[in-house]
């Protein structure tokens, strides 16, 4: 769990220095040094790509986006779960049965293609990305939250703000929101992840983040074309990419065991 | 039996409605129109194309009108491949995503339950940490991570194997998108067997079996797999939806002319009406797998049946 807490870290700092560290722009082309390996000599040090733009630059910048994306979309998630999660449970009987049903419907979806239909109809608008991806995750949340609002709502100070007046929409935001989000950061470290694969799905097929802003989906397809004359394309964003999700899933795994032990207790 | 299929079966078809009523939707929510990004048509001409693809009748028309089609297997005309409907395309590229899919499937089924089982028989031991590890990276590492890296290793490095699908015959072209396919789906049946085995294996009916003088084999055989299957039966509609989004990528990858291809270039090139089609194609495999698998828990469990 330290491991994965670590290696996070280092991709966060690499997003938010990395791209500064380099001198190059990343999307600077340079028809002279085209698919450069990588080399110490004129600080390109993880090469240069078809169009001979900086590829060092280009995955810090990658790893930037990949993460804001996954970090914003899981926000989206985080606010339409907890929303209808604390409005099914809190107001109950018919509507919490309706919203429910409504939900185990969503989840028989492939959702994945809702997004593509999604892309396609409105094009590959950026703000577009970060909400699909967002309201594909956010049943589970709504579940998780419904459940805790069920045993909140029940408890003295709760009903002590029903018995002082305080209008039904006011007790969700103030009183049942607030108590609900520490399991609620735990789950976020496990949307995070999905929310990463998502999005670089989608760049991979060329439909999600678009030229020349990039992320490691988009790397990765990038170097897919040049891959048998020029494998770092392939490789270094691929490494990158697998090991922030396998960092990710190994810190949410073992959050969510550690936080299921001491409630059970 | 009867009366729990037939409540199943009253409850997918509501699913399924919805499902085409918000790819409907969605598609025709979308600014400009299919014919927008056309080089500058009179318009006479554009009148005339909206004519011909009922796109001047109110909405609510148009969809009961497509509704009635697609009940009848009728997708529409493709908007981009001229002269090909898209039923007609589904029909080219169906078939060979079927297969692969099939195979992957039955390749993760095959593998995951084995490795599973071990695993669960040898708990703490080497073998199965050294399982569960792999597990836990063919979860986390997706297909198009996957499927790119194996090409480079095992097709242009090591050329053990084609690395292409055109030009090469034979089962051998097989053998990689299958095996990139399945990777994922086998990590996570491995993963659920386990668990399912363990927790069976600490019941009373194994040790009562194992206090008999049961050999192992066919305690785990006769007893243990029966109901340790349940859950990874419970797991084969997510699993089909996740075969079919890794298809879209291996054929991508791979280059295998499958639905998978279509929907992407569909999706690339803004062919509503094929996109529209596979994705209805796609959700109602994944909705009809879920109540297969459904059917077939009441078949399994009876205690099911009773709610």
């Amino acid at each position: 769990m330290k491991k994965s807490a670590l290696v996070l870290l280092v991709l966060l700092a690499a997003a938010i220095v990395g791209p500064w560290i380099s001198s190059h722009g990343y999307a600077a082309t340079n028809f002279n040094l085209q698919l450069q390996a990588p080399t110490l000599a004129g600080m390109h040090w993880f090469g240069t790509d078809e169009l001979g733009r900086d590829v060092f630059v280009r995955t810090m910048l990658g790893i930037r986006m990949t993460l804001l994306v996954a970090i914003v979309a899981s926000l989206v998630s985080l606010v339409i779960g907890v929303t209808y999660g604390a409005i099914a449970g809190y107001v109950g009987g018919r509507v919490d049965a309706l919203m429910m049903r409504f939900v185990d419907t969503l989840y028989a979806m492939p959702f994945i293609f809702f997004v593509i239909l999604l892309m396609v109809a409105f094009e590959q608008n950026f703000l577009l990305i970060f909400v699909a991806i967002g309201a594909i995750n956010w049943l589970d949340m709504a579940r998780i939250v419904r459940g805790q609002t069920i045993s909140l709502k029940e408890r003295e100070f709760v009903e002590a703000a029903r018995l002082t007046g305080v209008s039904t929409a006011r007790i969700i935001t103030r009183h049942i929101a607030p108590n609900v989000l520490g399991i609620v950061v735990v789950y976020i470290t496990l949307t995070i992840p999905q929310a990463i694969l998502v999005e670089s799905f989608l760049s991979f097929l060329g439909l999600g983040i678009q030229a020349p802003k990039t992320s490691l989906g988009s790397l990765v397809n990038d170097g897919v074309n040049y891959m048998e004359s020029a494998s770092w394309l392939l490789l270094i964003p691929a490494t990158l990419l697998a090991t922030m999700l396998m960092s990710f899933n190994f810190l949410g795994d073992a959050l969510r065991d550690y936080f299921d032990a001491r409630r059970a207790r | 039996m009867l009366r729990y299929t037939l409540l199943r079966l009253a409850g997918a078809i509501p699913t399924l409605l919805l499902v085409i009523a918000l790819a409907f939707l969605m598609v025709h929510a979308a600014p400009g129109g299919p014919f927008s990004n056309e080089r500058a048509a009179s318009p006479e001409v554009l009148e005339n194309l909206e004519k011909h693809y009922r796109l001047d009748e109110p909405l609510p028309q148009q969809f009961v009108h497509y509704l009635g089609n697609v009940i009848r297997g009728d997708f529409g005309p493709s908007y981009r491949y001229v002269d090909y409907t898209v039923s007609e395309l589904i029909a080219i590229g169906f078939p060979l995503s079927l297969q692969l899919g099939a195979l992957a499937m039955m390749l993760a089924l095959l593998v995951g339950v084995s490795a599973g089982t071990a695993a669960a028989l040898r708990q703490d031991s080497l073998l199965d940490r050294a399982l569960m590890s792999f597990a836990m990276t063919g979860i986390s590492i997706p297909v198009f991570v996957v499927a790119p890296v194996l090409v480079l290793l095992l097709s242009v490095k090591l050329q053990w194997l084609p690395a292409g699908w055109s030009g090469s015959n034979g089962a051998a072209k097989f053998i990689l998108p299958v095996v990139t396919l399945a990777l994922p789906q086998i990590a996570y049946v491995a993963r659920l067997t386990r668990a399912s085995v363990i927790d069976v294996l600490s019941r009373d009916f194994v040790r009562t079996a194992r206090a008999q003088g049961l050999a192992t084999k066919t305690l785990v055989r006769v007893h243990v797999l029966r109901p340790a299957m349940l859950p990874v039966l419970s797991y084969l509609g997510p699993a089909i939806a996740a075969i079919l989004t890794g298809s879209v990528v291996v054929e991508e990858v791979f280059g295998i002319p499958g639905l998978g291809q279509f929907f992407v270039r569909g999706a690339l090139n803004r062919d509503y009406t094929l996109v529209l089609g596979i994705v209805i194609l796609y959700a109602s495999l994944v909705i009809a797998m879920n109540l297969l698998v459904d059917i077939l828990y009441g078949v399994l469990d009876p205690r099911v049946r009773q709610r």
